[in-house]
């Protein structure tokens, strides 16, 4: 195993005896494997056509800055619609019902909305090549160093997350073994990118993109037919609830049960969906995280720039239709073999209770006891712990892969997992594109080999591609531990990414903001996160104080915990600012607001104007929200 | 994306032609033999329409973004 050769733990007894011994969902026919080979064979020629186009660091990092709006526009989606999206947020769906859909709408279109018609101008005007670029540029080198080194350390791991996400799918649906899966995903991933550098990734993200729609979006046209369309399936899901099939909740309002934190499933107050998500968490991703500002830089002008987060915004919101929505067909269209509804768990029941050799769970009164735990009607305890066959235990995560296997047949069904994986090669191809640029830019370049040749760094980025999929790989096996792919990513947002939206916003908008002003910030802003995360999962009552609530839960400490860290950055940040002197106006020229001369853009007719369609996209967010109250 | 010779489209639109031809040939095949596939609503017979669609916008993106076209 790669993980004990560099060091990590290896996978857990459980953990591998479920895997090993769960029979895989669907067997992939001939036409099926041809359609994933040509999706590789895809990739992989696009990345040899674009080395020839990435001779220049300007052209390997930032893809020579030429991207339309469009292309822009869908590969800032296309990067983010990884592993989570698409299997973490339609297991969520199945689970919380359509609140899993705030992660879409308030926890996204805001934030890049305000990106493009903001924010854009000052990342773009100074021409810096990333986040911590911009904070050189703005604070100096020790925040820029600090930035650097935490985005670098949280792609990575991000990556890995993908990487094992990928093989756990792969592992599900087909069988493969998770060795295979990851070897194979990220020795494409690191070829087309270290061939074609951003520009390849970009190519990749848009036709990942394109597969994701053409494979995926079967799945809820045909749960929606089976269902009687969506008045048919909330019909069906209340007479699931009223039989005990399904846990009773309100699985169709996004924000009817939000007025206390135990009246939800996910612990969660509106407060902290509009401060938490909607501003710390989705802010700071979608503003200062590295992995997507980077394609928005590599636009071709400024209205560019700005146009793409806005069309992005637009294809962000359509996105539940193929995460969201099949998690919620899943309620009631997903059946057992011998034809009773199937009821989805969590993975440590899945493993907890996986079969023998004999047939039934390896330790049935463990298995008995976690099954206790979940809203399993007894007739499918029983079956599972009698280890009868006909009822085969799944987790949440696996409601897409279900869905799939439900409705495609030989070649939808490859062109479906060929969505998957593309989406999980997205993700992992952005976060490591993403770490090579801010590794060569803001570590390398100032710190270790500070004046060679544009060529040089070139090499190093290349280098650098291949070590960042060598360090994803051995992340990948380290998730494999840990207790769940959704909370380890949300606790990494809190740490690393809020802390930076304070800093980021304090220094484009606040021209007394100081050099230790934003060092400090960050560093308090991401103590103060890793902290409260610290604090309770030492101490679990302390979750009353840090999401203010007894009744709150893990996804709501998130987004407490972010937004205090967010708090902690700013207040920091104007405490030492006010202490310590300022740089002078002349030194904040294309970095800060009120200093910096935005280039006026050429009129355009209204319908290609960037405020045209933000309005409307404005307008569609708050009908979305207003129709799913 | 025209400046590095052959746009993105294009090549978006030669995967989803290869794509639309696979699966609306195997559709086809489903239709002519009634050997369908035992997935759910099998009786629509999506690879039919779903291929076609496919090969109607791959088509469209090949021709209209052809490389001679956007150089």
């Amino acid at each position: 195993m790669i993980a004990a050769a560099i060091g990590l733990p290896a996978l857990s007894a459980p953990a591998a005896l479920a895997m090993m011994d769960s029979p895989s969902l669907a067997h992939l026919g001939l036409l099926d494997i041809a359609v994933i080979a040509i999706y590789f064979v895809m990739v992989i020629w696009i990345g040899f056509y674009l080395k020839g186009q990435s001779n220049t660091s300007e052209e390997f990092f930032m893809a020579g800055r030429e991207m339309t709006a469009w292309i822009a526009g869908l590969s800032f989606v296309s990067a983010n619609l990884g592993s989570l999206e698409l299997m973490g947020w339609a297991g969520s769906s199945y689970q919380y019902g359509i609140l899993a859909a705030h992660w879409y709408w308030i926890g996204a279109i805001p934030a890049m909305l305000f990106l493009g018609m903001v924010m854009m101008p000052f990342y773009y005007v100074c021409k810096t090549h990333s986040v911590p670029g911009y904070l050189k540029l703005r604070y100096g080198q020790g925040s820029s160093f600090v930035a650097a080194v935490s985005f670098a350390f949280m792609t990575v791991l991000m990556s890995g997350v993908n990487m094992f996400a990928m093989a756990e799918v792969m592992k599900i649906v087909l069988g493969w073994d998770l060795n295979f899966s990851i070897i194979v995903s990220s020795l494409a991933v690191a070829a087309y990118v270290a061939l074609g550098g951003l520009r390849s990734a970009i190519f990749n993200e848009v036709l990942q993109f394109v597969l994701i729609w053409g494979g995926a979006m079967l799945v809820p046209i045909l749960g929606l037919v089976e269902t009687g369309g969506w008045e048919g399936f909330k019909a069906r899901l209340a007479h699931n609830i009223a039989t005990g099939d399904v846990p009773v909740g309100d699985y169709t309002h996004m924000w009817r049960s939000m007025g206390h934190f135990a009246d939800n499933p996910m612990g969660i107050h509106w407060t902290g969906i509009l401060f938490g998500l909607g501003f710390a968490i989705s802010f700071g991703y979608w503003t200062t995280d590295f992995l997507v500002v980077q394609r928005v830089l590599a636009a071709n002008s400024l209205r560019s720039a700005r146009l793409a987060p806005v069309i992005g915004s637009f294809f962000k919101m359509a996105v539940p239709f193929i995460v969201i929505l099949p998690g919620l067909l899943g309620l009631v269209v997903l059946t057992n073999s011998n034809g009773s509804h199937m009821q989805l768990v969590g993975e440590n029941v899945v493993k907890v209770c996986a079969r023998s050799a004999s047939g039934g769970p390896a330790d049935s009164a463990a298995c008995s006891a976690a099954l206790a735990t979940t809203s399993v009607l007894p007739a499918t305890r029983a079956a599972v712990l009698a280890g009868t066959g006909d009822v085969q235990l799944h987790s949440y995560n696996e409601v897409l892969p279900l869905m799939m296997v439900r409705y495609l047949g030989p070649g939808l069904l490859g062109l479906g997992i060929t969505a998957l994986i593309a989406g999980f090669m997205s993700g992992m191809a952005g976060n490591v594109s993403a770490f090579t640029a801010i590794f060569t830019y803001d570590i390398y370049q100032p710190h270790i080999v500070k004046n060679a040749r544009d060529d040089h760094y070139v090499l190093v980025g290349r280098i650098v591609t291949i070590v960042g999929v060598v360090i994803s790989i051995g992340a990948a096996y380290l998730v494999m531990n840990a207790a769940g792919i959704m909370d380890y990513v949300q606790a990494l947002f809190s740490f690393f990414i809020s802390p930076l939206l304070g800093v980021v916003l304090l220094g484009m908008f606040w021209k007394r903001a100081t050099k230790a002003g934003g060092f400090w910030g960050l560093l308090c802003g991401t103590l103060t996160s890793i902290a409260l995360w610290a604090w309770v999962k030492a101490d679990p009552t302390a979750l009353r104080f840090v999401a203010i609530s007894p009744d709150a839960k893990d996804m709501a400490e998130n987004m407490y915990r972010a937004l205090w860290s967010v708090i902690t950055s700013v207040g920091v940040n104007v405490i030492v600012s006010l202490f310590t002197k300022p740089k002078p106006l002349s030194e904040l020229a294309s970095v800060v607001y009120g200093v910096t001369p935005l280039p006026t853009e050429e009129p355009v007719p209204f319908y290609k104007n960037e405020w045209t369609w933000t309005a409307i996209a404005v307008v569609l967010f708050a009908a979305l929200n207003i129709y799913f109250w | 994306m025209h400046s590095s010779g052959i746009s993105i489209w294009f090549f978006n639109g030669i995967l989803l032609t290869v794509y639309g031809v696979l699966v609306l040939a195997y559709g086809i095949f489903e239709l002519a033999t009634h050997q369908t596939a035992n997935v759910v609503l099998a009786n629509l017979h999506a690879p039919v329409w779903w291929g076609a669609i496919l090969l109607v916008l791959g088509l469209f993106y090949s021709v209209r973004f052809r490389p001679s076209r956007t150089k």
